[in-house]
């Protein structure tokens, strides 16, 4: 079901331009306080970076991020986003009021510094996420037992 | 049921016709939303949340609960797309 795709071409080509699609994936994610982007479109970037390489070079990828380490990452930044707002809440605001976050900065400077940690999180969740969606959607039915796949497949035989 | 779906929906269309004159314009600035928080998120993002880009100040500082939300949205469809898709177990043989 998920077979390489690519030749030696594509290969090459890729091998070129994820470094770019990375360091731009990193500019969106913390120029976003100066122009359009941020943390969705950022984490959007990484994914498609990790899928590049797996459409390209399908499963024994030499680049990526395995499926549970995109589990645990997604985990990680909804995390990180629930915490800076538990923050707030523990150092007397509201939640993911961010002026009251003991920094020693003007109000307006912690804000910021407390956005781009928010957006990080987004960015983590994302990319989490449709690194799954991409191996889920991909890899065959489950070892054990019977996926909904293979039901569908029993189906069309009878 | 077709055709009740159908009266249904003509009706609501009915009541809601009329309401369609008293929308504001596009872009109106004396329009409900143009006069309440849009004038402090202009005049007032910057010096408020550090941010020059007002709609990231918008969205991850005024809203940021908003965010949370999103951000959790996609966690939990990630999440159930996991246990839809891996889950083995006789359950489908069941009910197939």
């Amino acid at each position: 079901m998920h077979r390489r795709f690519g030749s030696i071409i594509l290969d090459t080509v890729i091998r070129f331009f994820i470094p770019f699609l990375l360091l731009f994936a990193i500019y969106v994610l913390v120029h976003g306080h100066y122009s359009p982007g941020g943390g969705f479109q950022a984490g959007t970037l990484l994914a498609i970076s990790v899928i590049l390489v797996r459409v390209v070079q399908g499963p024994g990828a030499e680049w990526g991020l395995r499926k549970e380490a995109a589990v645990i990452l997604a985990s990680l930044g909804a995390f990180i986003y629930a915490g800076i707002g538990l923050l707030t809440l523990f150092f007397g605001g509201n939640v993911l009021d961010y002026g009251v976050l003991p920094l020693g900065m003007k109000e307006a400077k912690v804000r910021a510094l407390a956005t781009l940690g928010v957006e990080i999180g987004v960015t983590l969740t994302v990319m989490g996420v449709f690194i799954v969606f991409y191996d889920l959607l991909t890899s065959g039915p489950p070892q054990k037992g019977r996926s909904v796949f293979q039901g569908e497949q029993d189906r069309k035989e009878d | 049921m077709r055709m009740v779906s159908l009266l249904a929906l003509a009706l609501l269309g009915l009541l809601l016709f009329p309401a369609l004159g008293n929308l504001p314009a596009t872009g109106d600035p004396a329009s409900p939303p143009s006069i309440h928080v849009s004038p402090r998120y202009i005049e007032g993002s910057h010096e408020e949340t550090g941010a020059d880009n007002a709609v990231t100040a918008v969205v991850v500082d005024y809203r940021g609960y908003d965010t949370f939300g999103e951000t959790v949205v996609i966690f939990t469809a990630g999440v159930a797309a996991m246990l839809i898709l891996q889950a083995g177990g006789s359950r489908s043989e069941d009910s197939l």
